[in-house]
């Protein structure tokens, strides 16, 4: 995003002195609003919130004979990934309250950001098959974990604090995202998104391809960062 | 306390296609001329660079390049008995914030508008009749005709360097342009794009079914071209990276590409990036603008006289900061009185995906890489039997293959698993969508004010957004739909999808970022914020720019008819005003 974070703090800051009796106190975020990133290997994610995630990536986009799904192309990390940066915050949104439910066509109305909604639908769903009598959704077999999502997408699971049909848009849009971003956010791993459909990456020129009509383009893929699509070559 | 600062000739706020052209063309005529701009300063390089900017998540997923609404958005309802509500992140439209404006991620589909959309009211009238306009439909003509504005058509056309196939030169009907578009005095600068495989398809199947199909005038040059200030444009290579990202390869007109490297050397032009302008500021009489207000990224105010304040922000941005300053009597509903915020309108859409037996390779294509037909636009059809009013084209865009955006899937494919995957698989590269792009009219409960609620950054309060589709438009939208499918049919495709738009109107998934009207141009005073030139009727030395002059939304994108109306804007001011400042036309 164009503006940094320190920046936009200094402009909070700024415009409260002479601002303060009109502007209500959105320019400070209660500071447990902010995500929390997690010790350890993940930037927003604990090790359960990962593979909560993880198991239902592999679901949305199975491993299968088409080749690698969500949990191979490494959709959980890039999901991570973006939690913990100006999305997971929802940092360009306008988050400032009164906070009401709107019609469907009034959109986004929840005051939980993207990260937070994450964290309170995973505890949300654990929560709710352990008051069923389930195992954990990580720890089910394939066939029950699709029998939660189906339910979670229809909303027809009613979950204690998150509404689950938004959660589910959410993850699945996100899953999207990791299996065909570009592989330097960290999912698309090899190129496993754009091989299945057959998108070659951003090759800049198709000047003597484009009134080739019909014909297979034959170029290898690549990503912003080259062949291997995840980091530059060391030498 | 603002910061005064020392005077210039000409304020402009906001730093797009509008403020290009008329900084240009008014600092041409030796004034001093200082821009402001809420964002910051972007340019092709580094901002735009190949090495970076072909990323869908940060640009086109993530809206980089975009307004952010945590600093100024809107609020929205469909209707008055509903309590608006902000709309958090972007979705139906995406306005811009920097340099260049929106004229930096367009996809460069450049139009000009038909002669008799400028005649809205008189020529349904007399075709149809009085009673053939609804009650509540409050369209109106322009104060300005098709051939007023076509030198200044063409004049944009030369600066963007548009490549096409005129239809209509001088009234002689050309073989494979648009025998529709309304005459122009020469053809373009550019000869069409190269097709791709999508618009061979539709281009044959439209001419089976009896229409005539020619090239989308687009803003991709076709070859290198210097334009009209000597600024040179390089071809396009159809990389499919144009709507929602700044173009790396100097082939997509926009402000950067085609007017600040000239302008931007100029000594009597400013320009200042992160100044938000927050009001207009008016003499004691309430009749002179005397500068304006903004705001910078460290939250100080500055004051900026200026004997000429012109606005050119984004259309609702222009219509908020009247509304703010209390300039113009605010539009009331109830009563239809008042007329700022007044008129406001955007565009129908729908689409019909197509699903194709060879390989079409969707990811090379430019932002107005098109063929489109034209039989269904404006008036160019008998609407008697219809009982609609407007129109719209039918187009085949190839605009990119973008994968996690611009995939298409049969209507009976899952959403996940492994069907979604085969479904993926099977289709992605062979798969091209037909777009209709409608009218919408203006009606009487279709307008901008400002929200009683919410608040900006700034502590100003939000413009709230009271709009609903009508029956009118969903008709006229089921029409064209109807037409593009029967089009679809003759590709012989696999299948095929249709994408009828039902219902109210939403704010979340992407339409246009058409938004038009809340200050609109006309020729009195009681039903227009501008005169005919763009200038305030209160206020004569504010000019108001953009698509928020249009009294209602035509069928066709509305870039060209706004830079059309920027060099109209310009000339009058250049020819008229600077010799008898005052107002140019009597109220």
């Amino acid at each position: 995003m164009h503006f940094i974070p320190a920046r936009r703090r200094i402009l909070k800051a700024a415009l409260l002195p002479s601002a303060a009796s009109v502007v209500p106190l959105r320019f400070v975020r209660d500071a447990a609003a902010e995500p929390v990133s997690a010790p350890g290997q993940f930037a927003y994610f604990t090790p359960v919130e990962f593979n909560w995630v993880d198991a239902a990536v592999a679901r949305l986009i199975p491993n299968d004979d088409l080749g690698p799904g969500a949990r191979e192309a490494g959709v959980a990390t890039f999901i991570d990934r973006q939690l913990s940066g100006p999305y997971g915050r929802a940092e360009t949104w306008y988050m400032q309250g009164p906070w009401k439910e709107g019609t469907k066509e009034q959109g986004y109305q929840l005051k939980m950001t993207p990260a937070q909604l994450y964290r309170t639908a995973i505890a949300d769903v654990d929560a709710w098959c352990s008051s069923n009598g389930k195992r954990p959704f990580a720890e089910q077999d394939a066939a029950s974990q699709d029998t939660l999502l189906h339910g979670l997408e229809k909303g027809d699971i009613k979950l204690a604090r998150a509404p689950a049909k938004d959660f589910f848009q959410m993850l699945l849009q996100n899953t999207v995202e990791g299996f065909l971003a570009d592989p330097m956010y960290g999912g698309n791993r090899d190129f496993a998104g754009w091989k299945l459909i057959g998108f070659p990456g951003p090759r800049y020129n198709y000047v003597a391809e484009i009134d080739q009509y019909g014909k297979r383009y034959a170029m290898p893929t690549v990503g912003l960062l080259g062949r291997d699509g995840t980091r530059v070559k060391e030498s | 306390m603002a910061t005064k600062l020392p005077a210039v000739d000409v304020v402009l706020v906001g730093f797009g296609w509008t403020a290009g052209i008329l900084g240009q063309e008014l600092s041409d005529a030796g004034l001093q001329v200082v821009a402001l701009e809420r964002g910051a300063f972007r340019d092709t390089v580094p901002d735009f660079a190949t090495t970076q900017i072909q990323d869908e998540l940060r640009y086109a997923v993530r809206n980089e390049l975009f307004e952010e609404p945590e600093r100024e958005t809107l609020t929205f309802r469909n209707s008055m008995d509903q309590t608006a509500l902000p709309m958090r992140h972007l979705g139906s439209f995406k306005p811009a914030a920097g340099a260049g404006g929106a004229g930096v991620h367009w996809n460069g589909q450049n139009w000009r508008f038909l002669p008799t959309d400028f005649l809205q009211r008189t020529h349904i009238e007399q075709r149809y009749g009085k009673g053939f306009i609804p009650a509540d439909m409050t369209i109106q003509d322009w104060g300005v005709t098709y051939d007023d504005l076509e030198p200044f058509y063409d004049r944009f056309e030369y600066l963007c360097g548009i490549s096409g196939q005129a239809g209509n030169i001088n009234g002689r009907i050309h073989d494979g342009g648009n025998p529709f578009e309304g005459a122009r005095k020469r053809g373009f600068p550019l000869p069409p794009l190269k097709r791709s495989y999508g618009t061979v398809l539709f281009d044959k199947a439209a001419k089976e079914a009896g229409y005539k199909p020619f090239p989308c005038p687009a803003a991709n040059t076709s070859q290198a071209y210097k334009n009209i200030y000597g600024v040179q444009m390089g071809e396009c290579t159809y990389c499919g990276y144009c709507e929602w990202f700044g173009c790396g390869n100097y082939s997509k007109s926009s402000p950067q590409t085609t007017i600040f490297p000239v302008l931007l050397g100029k000594d009597n032009f400013k320009l200042r990036t992160h100044a938000s302008v927050t009001k207009v500021l008016l003499d004691s009489t309430g009749k002179r603008a005397t500068g304006v207000v903004y705001v910078d990224l460290q939250g100080r105010e500055y004051e900026q006289p200026a004997d000429l304040v012109i606005l050119t922000a984004f259309a609702q941005h222009n219509v908020h900061l009247l509304l703010l300053s209390g300039i113009g009597k605010p539009y009331d509903p109830r009563s239809g009185n008042g007329v700022v915020g007044r008129n406001y309108a955007y565009q129908i859409t729908s689409s019909v995906d197509v699903f194709v037996n060879d390989i079409v390779n969707p990811f090379m294509g430019a932002g107005a890489l098109g063929q489109a037909i034209d039989e269904f636009n404006g008036d160019n059809f008998d609407h008697g039997p219809q009982k609609f009013i407007g129109g719209g084209y039918i187009a085949l865009w190839t605009t990119g293959g973008r994968p996690i955006l611009q995939h298409h899937l049969p209507k009976d494919a899952p959403k996940w698993g492994s069907g979604w995957k085969k479904a993926m698989a099977d289709n992605y590269l062979r798969t091209v969508s037909i777009a209709t792009h409608g009218s919408v009219m203006s009606y009487r409960d279709a307008y901008l004010d400002l929200d009683p609620t919410y608040r900006d950054v700034y502590g100003n309060p939000l413009l709230r957004l009271t709009f609903d589709f009508h029956d009118n438009e969903h008709r006229m939208s089921k029409f064209l739909t109807d037409k593009a499918a029967g089009i679809a049919k003759a590709m012989k495709p696999r299948a095929m999808h249709v994408k009828q738009r039902d219902g109210h109107y939403t704010i979340v998934p992407y339409q246009t970022t058409h938004n038009t009207g809340g200050a609109i141009m006309g020729t009195d005073p009681r039903t227009s914020v501008v005169n005919r030139y763009l200038q305030s009727w209160d206020v004569p030395n504010l000019f108001v720019v953009g698509s928020c002059a249009f009294p209602q939304n035509a069928g066709y994108n509305p870039t060209g008819t706004v830079g059309a109306l920027a060099y109209w804007a310009a000339n009058a001011i250049r020819t008229q005003y600077l010799k008898k400042p005052g107002a140019l036309v009597s109220a």
